[in-house]
């Protein structure tokens, strides 16, 4: 798991529509890395459209939401749209998983990010981390306001 | 703005929705779109001790659910909040404007008032205040379940 006060790995991966974003495209503001299993499942659903709900109060705080998951963009534009949230998600496809390696989030035995949070600040640095105890365990988002706080 | 961060789920007050008596009982966030807690009320309304109905609506997943609670709490405004709940989860095909007026009538409720409250700002924001209380104690996915003496 990477450490606070690190250096964040920069990263380009494709959002749901195929775009390509950087991690330093964020750069000046804070984000909020939540690595998650993958689309569709009942656990990553709930997950991200409790964090939909208070995206608002995230955002009062200056911090944007991006999921990474391995999933293709195609997979990411059809989950957003059955679950309803325009949370900006994140292929980390090809390679996989490249970037949950990165940092420190893979489970290489089932080949996908563990749940994990991390909070980069607007220097690119590591400013927060969580990592579920396990990955069908949802960090809540008191968890995330705690941080911001 | 209230503060989102990590507290314990209040207790229960004065004007929380209760059903049921006894020394035990249970605290329910719930979504009022939500299939997962339509099956689980009809088990939690007919358990022994009494039940608080919590609003959870997670508009994302269930877009009707906002519209939903504020005709929960507007008909509890005119003291038939569980019976508003009941009949919303048992019949969930039918939950648009015209189906809420069937209920509102069946219920003998002030049909202009109804509509009057479940459009106001204070309807909003007392479920808004059930809400925030649940994203605070951590509820994650619906139903969220407290075990509760009083």
């Amino acid at each position: 798991m990477i450490e606070v006060g690190e250096q964040a790995p920069d990263f380009t991966l494709r959002n749901q529509d195929g775009e390509k974003v950087s991690l330093a495209d964020y750069k000046g503001r804070k984000v909020l890395l939540v690595f998650y299993p993958g689309d569709f499942s009942p656990v990553c659903g709930d997950q991200l459209s409790i964090y939909q709900e208070v995206k608002p109060e995230i955002a009062e705080k200056g911090v944007e939401l991006v999921g990474i998951s391995v999933d293709s963009f195609f997979a990411h534009k059809a989950f957003q749209e059955k679950i309803g949230i325009d949370t900006t998600l994140l292929s980390d496809f090809e390679p996989k998983g490249e970037v949950a390696r990165a940092y420190g989030s893979y489970f290489e035995k089932l080949g996908f990010a563990h749940r994990t949070l991390v909070l980069v600040d607007e220097e690119g640095k590591v400013a927060w981390t969580y990592q579920s105890p396990s990955d069908d365990q949802i960090p809540g988002a008191n968890v995330i306001f705690d941080a911001l706080s | 703005m209230a503060s989102l961060g990590s507290a314990a789920v209040p207790p229960v007050g004065p004007d929380d929705h209760v059903r049921g008596e006894g020394e035990e009982g249970l605290i329910v966030y719930a979504d009022l779109g939500c299939p997962l807690c339509a099956g689980a009320w009809q088990r939690l309304r007919d358990r022994a001790g009494w039940l608080v109905f919590r609003h959870f609506p997670v508009a994302s997943k269930h877009p009707r659910s906002p519209a939903l609670h504020a005709a929960a709490e507007a008909a509890g405004w005119q003291g038939r909040f569980f019976e508003m709940v009941d009949s919303l989860y048992a019949d969930r095909g039918r939950v648009d404007d015209p189906h809420l007026w069937e209920r509102v009538e069946q219920l003998g409720l002030d049909l202009d008032r109804f509509e009057a409250d479940r459009r106001s700002a204070e309807v909003e924001a007392r479920v808004r205040r059930d809400f925030e209380s649940g994203i605070r104690a951590g509820v994650t996915s619906t139903p969220g379940v407290y075990p509760w003496v009083r």
